[in-house]
C-alpha cells in the first residue's frame, strides 16, 4: 500500500442548534474525536446509520468544513494552515461525489457548462477546443457515448444512472488524488448500482485515486471496499475498523455485530434463521444528550459499570482491527 | 385450494402526462390468497403504488382506471356504489401509505388520532376505542400508557411507524396494504419492523400486501412475491421458489445485482442496458432490450402471464404453459 493520503488526527466538528426561540443556545457534537488515515489509492468505506456524522466526517476530510478541533493532514500538512495556492490545490486533489446529482449539476446548465469551468479554472484546459475535447473524453470515460449527445443536453433530460455518471465525470476531470463518494448509489436502483460502483472502482484503479466511500448499506460497502478497509461509525464516534471482509465475516464490537445481524439479506433462509437482537432500547439515545462512558451503552446487551463510566478508545484488536468496546477489544 | 381475497384482472391504469399517456398499470392479473403476505417488488416507479391505489379504485385526478377488474371476496370494487366503496376502504382495507409517517397532525395526540380513526367509519364510546387502542398499542410493543398520550413530534421514527401500524388495525381490516413501510427507518428498528409484522399476521391471520424495492425486506416477510417491471407483473412464486430458483431474466438479474452483507457474496452483475422511459416503453417484452434471451419474437409480441406448473406464474416467452 502506498504512503499515508489524507490523516485525520483527533478530530471534533460540534454544530450549534437552538438560539433565541428554543431558549438556551446548545451545541451537537456530530464528530467526536476520531482519528484515521487513508493511503494513496486506498478504498476505504465509512458506513453507519442515517445521522451518525458521516457525511460530516466526508466534509471535513475535504476541508470544505473547519474542525471545531483536531487536524486534517493532506500528504502530511495540516490542510487549515496551507497558503492559497496550496489550499487551492488541495481543493483540486479532493473531489466529491453527492448522493444526489441535481446538487451538483445545476438546471439552468448544459452539461457542458457543467462540466468546463473547472477545467478552465484549474488551467486543464487553455481553450474552449481543448475544453470541449476534454469534456468529450471525460464523458466517454463515464460511457455516456457519443459524447456530442450529451454536452448539450439539460439534466433534466437525464436519467438517475446518467446523471451520476456526469458528476463522477465532473469529479474526477481535475484529475484529482482524493475522492468522497457521500452515498453516491444511494438513489439509484439496485440494477444500475453495480454498473456504476463498477465504473468508480475502474477509474479509481486507473487513476490511483483514493477514495472514502460512505454508505448506510453494508452490502454496497463491502462489494465496493472489498480490497480496502471498512470504517464502521455510532454517534459520532468510529467503533471498528480494519480490512473489509474481516469485519463483515467477524465483526468484533456489539454494535457492529448486531447491525449486521439485522440489516436486510436477500435471501429467506438466512433472513429467517437469524433472531432477534437482544438489545436493551431500541431507542437511540439523543444527539444533544449523548450519554457518559460508551455511546451504545444505553442498548448494549454485554455492557457492564465500566462502560457507562469511561469511553472506549479505539484499540488493536487482532491483525490490523481496531475496536472501541471495553469488553471486546 | 386456497380461496383469493383479492383478484385483479386485466387491470390497467393510466395517467396523462405533459408528453402523452403514461400507462403505469399494465393489464396486470394478480391473485392475494387469504391469509398470506404477498410481497410487490420492483425498482422505484414500475408502477407498484399506483398498482396498490387502484385496488381501492384510487387513482390521482389526472389518471384513470382504463380496464379490467378489482373483485374483493367476489365483490366487483369498481361497481360498487359510493356508500360501498366508502364502507370497503375503511372497513375491509388499510393502507398505510409511503410516507405516512409524516401525515400524522402534529398537534393531536396519539389517542385522539385514535378516536378520530374509529369514530369517522363507526358509532363508538371512547372507553372502548380506548381499549381497543390500549392493545393494539401493546401489540406493536410500545408502552401504551405513555404512548397515547404523546404527541407526534415526541415519536421516533419507527415508534411513529408502529403508531401508524396500530392505527391501521384499528377496524379490524381483512387486508393490509404497506407501501414501503420501512424505507424511513433505521437497519435496527426495520428488522424490529418486520419481526412485529410477521407477529401480528400470525395472530390476526390479516392478509397483506408488503410494497417495496428491497428485496431483503421480502425475503424476510412474504410467502409469496410478486416482481414487477416497467407496470407488468412478470412473475409470481413462493418466496424461496423466487430467491433460489428465479425463472424470469429480469428477476434473476435482479436478484443478481444485489450484494449481500453477510455470508458468501456471490457474484454480482448490474443489469446491462438502458432503463426505458414508461411514456414510450418498448415493444413486446417490456424487458427485451436489456434481455440477453431476447429473439425476435420478444421484440414484438408482449408475452402474457401464465402458470408454468407448481403456482410459478411468469410472463416469458421462454417458457409455456406447464
Ligand atoms: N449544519 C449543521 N447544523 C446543525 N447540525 C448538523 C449540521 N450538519 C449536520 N448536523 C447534525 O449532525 C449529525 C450528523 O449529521 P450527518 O449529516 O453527518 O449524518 P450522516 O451520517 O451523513 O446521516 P445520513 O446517513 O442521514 O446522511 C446529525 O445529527 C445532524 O443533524
Ligand atoms: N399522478 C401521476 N401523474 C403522472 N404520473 C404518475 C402519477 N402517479 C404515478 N405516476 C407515474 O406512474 C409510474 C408508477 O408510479 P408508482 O408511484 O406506482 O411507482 P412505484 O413503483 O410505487 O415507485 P417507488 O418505488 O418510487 O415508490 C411512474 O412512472 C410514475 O411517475
Ligand atoms: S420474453 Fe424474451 S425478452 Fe422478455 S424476459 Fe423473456 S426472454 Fe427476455
Ligand atoms: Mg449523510
Ligand atoms: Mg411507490
Amino acid at each position: 500500500m502506498g504512503s499515508v493520503l489524507i490523516d485525520v488526527k483527533d478530530v471534533s466538528k460540534f454544530f450549534s442548534i437552538g438560539g433565541r426561540l428554543f431558549g438556551k443556545k446548545r451545541s451537537v457534537c456530530a464528530v467526536d474525536n476520531v482519528s484515521f488515515c487513508i493511503n494513496e489509492g486506498e478504498t476505504v468505506a465509512l458506513v453507519g446509520e442515517s445521522g451518525c456524522g458521516k457525511s460530516t466526517l466526508g466534509r471535513l476530510a475535504l476541508g470544505v468544513l473547519q474542525p471545531t478541533s483536531g487536524k486534517i493532514l493532506f500528504r502530511g500538512k495540516d490542510i487549515w494552515r496551507l497558503n492559497r495556492s496550496e489550499f487551492k490545490e488541495f481543493r483540486r486533489n479532493a473531489q466529491i461525489i453527492h448522493q444526489d446529482p441535481y446538487d451538483t449539476l445545476n438546471p439552468m446548465r448544459t452539461i457542458y457548462q457543467s462540466l468546463s469551468p473547472p477545467l478552465m479554472h484549474y488551467k486543464i484546459a487553455r481553450n474552449r477546443r481543448e475544453c470541449w475535447e476534454k469534456a468529450s473524453e471525460l464523458l466517454k470515460m463515464v460511457g455516456l457515448v457519443p459524447p456530442e449527445d450529451f454536452l448539450q443536453r439539460y439534466p433534466a433530460r437525464l436519467s438517475g444512472g446518467q446523471m451520476q455518471r456526469i458528476a463522477i465525470a465532473r469529479a474526477i476531470s481535475v484529475n484529482p488524488s482524493f475522492i468522497v463518494a457521500d452515498e453516491a448509489v444511494s438513489m439509484l436502483d439496485a440494477s444500475l448500482r453495480i454498473e456504476i460502483l463498477d465504473l468508480l472502482l475502474d477509474l479509481k484503479r486507473k487513476f490511483n485515486m483514493a477514495c472514502l466511500f460512505i454508505t448506510h448499506d453494508f452490502g454496497v460497502a463491502r462489494y465496493f471496499a472489498r480490497d480496502g478497509r471498512i470504517l464502521v461509525m455510532y454517534l459520532g464516534s468510529i467503533i471498528e475498523e480494519g480490512p473489509t471482509e474481516d469485519v463483515i465475516l467477524d465483526p468484533i464490537h456489539p454494535y457492529t455485530k448486531i447491525l449486521l445481524d439485522c440489516v436486510p439479506v436477500p435471501n429467506p433462509e438466512v433472513a429467517r434463521s437469524r433472531g432477534l437482537p437482544h438489545l436493551k432500547s431500541l431507542e437511540v439515545p439523543s444527539i444533544t444528550n449523548m450519554p457518559p462512558g460508551c455511546k451504545f451503552y444505553t442498548r448494549c446487551p454485554y455492557g457492564e459499570d465500566i462502560c457507562s463510566q469511561k469511553v472506549p478508545t479505539l484499540k488493536p484488536s487482532g491483525k490490523d482491527r481496531l475496536v472501541a468496546c471495553h469488553m471486546f477489544s | 385450494m386456497t380461496e383469493n381475497l383479492v383478484s385483479i384482472r386485466g387491470l390497467t391504469v393510466e395517467f396523462r402526462v405533459p408528453r402523452g399517456i403514461l400507462r403505469a398499470v399494465d393489464e396486470v392479473d394478480l391473485d392475494i390468497c387469504k391469509g398470506e403476505i404477498l410481497g410487490l417488488v420492483g425498482e422505484s416507479g414500475c408502477g407498484k403504488s399506483v398498482l396498490a391505489h387502484a385496488i381501492i379504485k384510487q387513482v390521482d385526478p389526472n389518471g384513470y382506471i382504463k380496464g379490467g377488474k378489482v373483485l374483493f371476496e367476489g365483490k366487483d370494487v369498481f361497481s360498487m356504489s359510493e356508500e360501498d366503496l366508502r364502507r370497503f376502504r375503511w372497513k375491509d382495507v388499510a393502507i398505510i401509505f409511503q410516507g405516512a409517517q409524516n401525515a400524522l397532525n402534529p398537534v393531536m395526540r396519539v389517542f385522539d388520532h385514535m378516536i378520530d380513526t374509529v369514530l369517522a367509519h363507526e358509532k363508538s364510546s371512547k372507553e372502548e376505542i380506548l381499549k381497543r387502542s390500549f392493545d393494539l398499542i401493546k401489540m406493536v410493543r410500545l408502552d401504551a400508557d405513555r404512548v397515547l398520550k404523546l404527541y407526534p413530534h415526541e415519536l421516533s421514527g419507527g415508534m411513529k411507524q408502529r403508531v401508524i401500524s396500530a392505527m391501521s388495525l384499528l377496524l379490524s381490516p381483512k387486508f393490509l396494504i404497506l407501501d414501503e413501510p420501512t424505507s424511513s427507518l433505521d437497519v435496527l428498528t426495520q428488522k424490529y419492523f418486520l419481526r412485529l409484522m410477521r407477529d401480528i399476521h400470525e395472530k390476526t391471520g390479516i392478509t397483506m400486501l408488503f410494497i417495496t424495492h428491497d428485496l431483503g425486506c421480502v425475503a424476510e416477510v412474504a410467502d409469496r412475491i410478486a416482481v414487477m417491471y416497467l407496470a407488468n407483473i412478470i412473475e409470481i412464486g413462493d418466496v424461496k421458489e423466487i430467491f433460489y430458483d428465479p425463472k424470469h431474466p429480469y428477476t434473476a438479474a435482479l436478484i443478481k445485482s444485489i450484494p449481500s452483507a453477510i455470508g458468501k457474496m456471490g457474484e454480482i452483475k448490474p443489469i446491462p442496458g438502458p432503463i426505458p422511459d414508461p411514456v414510450f416503453p418498448p415493444s413486446g417484452c417490456r424487458f427485451h432490450p436489456r434481455c440477453q434471451y431476447a429473439s425476435d419474437k420478444c421484440r414484438k409480441e408482449r408475452p402474457s402471464i401464465i402458470n408454468i406448473g407448481g403456482g410459478r406464474l411468469v410472463a416469458c416467452h421462454l417458457y409455456t404453459q406447464g
